[in-house]
Formats: structure tokens, sequence, C-alpha cells
């Protein structure tokens, strides 16, 4: 098995119409014990920024403190917010640097321009190759489940309402099918004036 | 000294920090993780008033298509463009590094920069890392000396051609190359060989897919045609799938509020008395 499953994690995240929306699973595991299911793997970088790092839970917590440093620096040098392709930009050398001893995160990024709100998502392998697609990402374990069914649910200009819905039935039903991963899951969607989480119900085993 | 208002200025090139941590990890039976690749397709001609480049634009990891169009012919000059292959990070890095110093390098000389000194600045550079940075690059462009295409290999070794192919599909394409290049081609006809070089990639190597992107450098000027031919068109969804709301379950919901920032534009200075 890879050290990337070894602690397990989905995450998934998806543009809409004038907004964007962000999922992960809530699981802490070594292999196949699961020691706890409140484990946050999103994390606040600004008002519209979120990033989700899956992978090596010890490097998820290092590169999350990493980049919160660059990013409160630049904020502080620059005098304003860190937009999410410049975040992104950032997190991809940070990565890259570590090109023949990597840290074990596959990085996904989503959030609003903070001047134009012009919605934005990303990912990455776990080296900063960024892939930016029109429609979602995935990452995780469970990612070949989530290909399949955001292929199948993902649709154009989803307004906030229906893309909740779109995104937390793409990661329960994929995260279903994948033993390491899964035991609650937070949704966070991000639109130009709010924020909303929410906790899902789901399987727990 | 360094402090936190004071960081460090951190040390240039690689960083092999985690290496022995990570050695420790595949010693005990982790395997280490594959990074994503471009088994791509991608190929370079020379024709009668220039260079045409071609890549597909399917990315993979292991056997999973990654991303269905990505962006395989990268940037260097005003002047040129390179095609990359093989491990997706390495050609974007190699090819980003190499475009900002080709143009510190036109900065300081205050000339177009040749084809010939890219060549010699990727080479070097792979050159020095022994083949571990995976990039196979087909690099193309018109210079003082006409046009001019390089074939560059990871380990840094370099064939100055005027028909290449690269990448996990380059056999079909070339098979296409050598059935049909000649000397002297004009635009239309070695755009359309362009295309057919990289669907024949496409269609017979599983490394490759989606879409053609083709790059046309002239003298003074580039026609960079993303998604030149659109080889595979997915077919209309005829039903949606899409979930009625209130379908999922939710234990607890949070909203954060974002307040508008209020920006107060300060009226222009006053000026200075000098009277």
């Amino acid at each position: 098995m890879s050290i990337l499953a070894y602690n397990g994690g989905a995450m998934v995240a998806m543009k809409g119409e004038n907004c964007v929306a962000i999922a992960a699973d809530r699981r802490f595991g070594i292999q196949a014990q699961t020691l706890a299911t409140n484990f946050e793997k999103v994390f606040e970088m600004g008002p519209h920024l979120y990033v989700g790092l899956p992978g090596l839970a010890t490097d998820t917590q290092t590169v999350r403190e990493k980049l919160r440093f660059r990013k409160n620096l630049y904020e502080l040098k620059e005098n304003r917010l860190m937009s999410p392709k410049v975040f992104s930009a950032m997190l991809s050398h940070m990565l890259y640097e570590k090109r023949f001893g990597p840290f074990f995160v596959e990085p996904v990024v989503a959030g609003l321009d903070p001047k134009t709100y012009e919605p934005f998502i990303c990912n990455m392998d776990l080296i900063g190759c960024i892939n930016q697609p029109k429609d979602f990402v995935v990452g995780g374990t469970a990612s070949a489940q989530l290909y399949g069914m955001c292929e199948a649910l993902w649709e154009p200009n989803l307004g906030p309402e229906d893309l909740f819905e779109t995104i937390s039935q793409a990661l329960i039903n994929a995260f279903d099918r994948d033993a390491v991963s899964g035991w609650g899951a937070t949704v966070y969607i991000i639109e130009k004036d709010k924020v909303t989480i929410k906790n899902l119900k789901t399987r727990m085993d | 000294m360094s402090s936190i208002l004071c960081p460090e200025i951190p040390s240039p090139g690689f960083s092999f920090e985690n290496c022995r941590r990570n050695a420790m990890l595949e010693v005990k039976g982790h395997a280490m993780p594959k990074a994503q690749k471009t088994g791509t397709t991608i190929v370079g001609i020379i024709y009668k008033d220039g260079v045409i480049l071609g890549a597909d634009t399917r990315a993979t990891e292991d056997t999973t298509v990654a991303d269905k169009n990505c962006e395989k012919i990268h940037y260097l000059a005003p002047n040129m463009y390179c095609c990359g292959a093989g491990t997706a990070a390495d050609t974007e890095m190699t090819t980003q590094m190499v475009a900002s110093q080709l143009e510190l390098h036109r900065l300081y000389t205050n000339r177009v920069v040749r084809v010939a000194t890219a060549n010699q600045m990727l080479k070097q550079y792979l050159f020095r890392y022994q083949g571990y940075i995976g990039a196979a690059l087909v690099l193309g462009g018109v210079d003082s000396t006409g046009p001019n295409l390089y074939c560059i290999y990871p380990h840094g070794s370099t064939d100055k051609l005027p028909y290449t192919t690269m990448g996990s599909g380059s056999l079909a394409a070339m098979a296409v190359f050598e059935s049909r290049w000649k000397p002297d081609l004009e635009e239309a006809e070695g755009i359309k060989l362009v295309r057919d070089a990289i669907a024949a990639g496409i269609f017979n190597d599983l490394g490759s897919g989606s879409n053609v992107d083709v790059c046309v450098i002239k003298k003074g000027s580039v026609d960079y045609k993303r998604t030149y031919d659109e080889a595979n068109i997915k077919g209309q969804k005829q039903n949606s799938y899409k979930y009625p709301r209130g379908v999922t379950d939710v234990l607890s919901t949070k909203v954060v509020d974002i307040e508008e920032v209020s920006v107060r534009v300060i009226g222009a200075p006053e000026d200075m008395e000098i009277a």
C-alpha cells in the first residue's frame, strides 16, 4: 500500500455558478484502524480561499502550517489578500522544491478571486503539477470512485443549493466504496457574501 | 541571524529535507506514490516558413486519466515554444525556469534569443540531474538563423532535426511523418500533417488522448491554436442525474458571513508648498 493511503481520506472540489464547493471526509486512521472521526483536512486560507490536503496526515499538518506562514507573510508585505491563483502557484513551487523527497499530500484548492469573485478550483500531484479543469477536481484514496461519481453528477451552472447536493452525494457514494475513508463528511460552499459549512450524516463503518 | 521578522533567505535549488524519512518509509514497505505523467504524443516539424509544434492533451496518473485537457505546449520566449512529455511537474517547472532565464538573457543582450541557446540551457540543466528530472522535450522556434527544431531527452542529449516526435505515442506519430513529411511543406499541409501525427498517437497509444493542440511559429509571429481539433467529442448527456434538493442528511450547519471590505479612496495629496 502506498504511503498516501496510510491514513486514508477523500477530497473533492467543484465549480458552480458564482460559487465553489470543497468537501472532505472526517476519518483519521492508521491503515485499517480508525483513530478519530473529527479530523480536519480542509483549511481556511482566506475569506474566500480553502485548501484541502489529503494524504499522509503528518504532512497534511506540516504543509498547512508552512502555507499559513507563507500566506501571512505575503499578506503583510503586500497588504492585500492572496488570490487562489497566486496561492496555488506558491503551493506548487513549495511542493516542487521537494521534488526528490516530497510531502505526501495531493492538494485541492477551491476559492473565489478576492476582486472578481471568479470561481477557482485546482488540484496537484504530490510534486506540485497543477491541474486546472473547468468542472471538478478530486484527491485522496477514493479518487477513482470520485472521478466516476463527479463525471456522472456534475453539470454546468449549478447554484449553491444544487452544488451542495451534487458534491455531497458524489463524496458520500464514492467513499462508501473505500474502506479507509468516510466516517462523516464536511462540505464548504463558498459564495461571494458567505461560506456555509455543513457536517453530513453518513455511514459509520 | 534569523528571526520571525527577518527570516533567513532560503537556499536555492531542491530541498532534500524529507529524503531520509521517505527512504525509511520505503524500507518499511510503503511504496512511493507515482507522480502525474504525461504519457504523451508530442511532435514538431520544420516547414517552409517556420516550425509547427503539436501535442495531445491527456495527463495520466498510473492508468487513471488525471487531466483531460492539459496544456503541453509551453511558452519559452516570444519566438520559441516547447512541448513536454514525461513527468508533468518536471516539464512544467523546467520550461518555466528556462523561460525566465531566456527573458533575462534577452534583456541583457537586447537581441531575439536563439533557439540554440534555449537548447543548451535545457540540456545542461537536464544533464546535471542525470535523468532524474524526467522531462522529454521538443523545442521549436525561429530566430536569426531561421527555423530550428530540437529534440531533448531526459538525460541531456539532444538532436537537431527537421521533424521529430516524443513521448509514448512517438512511434505512432513518427510513422505518419516518415510516410508523409517532405522539405518545404506549405503551412496548411504542415498543420494537417501535425494534426494527423497527433491523432495517430491519440487513437493508437493509450497514454495519449483527448484533443490536438497546434502551435505555428513563423518569423515575427506565433499562432497558438489551443484545441485545434477536438478529436474526441463527448456525447451529449441525454438526461440529468442531478439529485433533488434535501436528499443529503445534514447534522449541523454553520454560516460564516463575509463582510464586504470597505475601501476608502483617499483623494490626491495636496501639492507641496514650494513658493
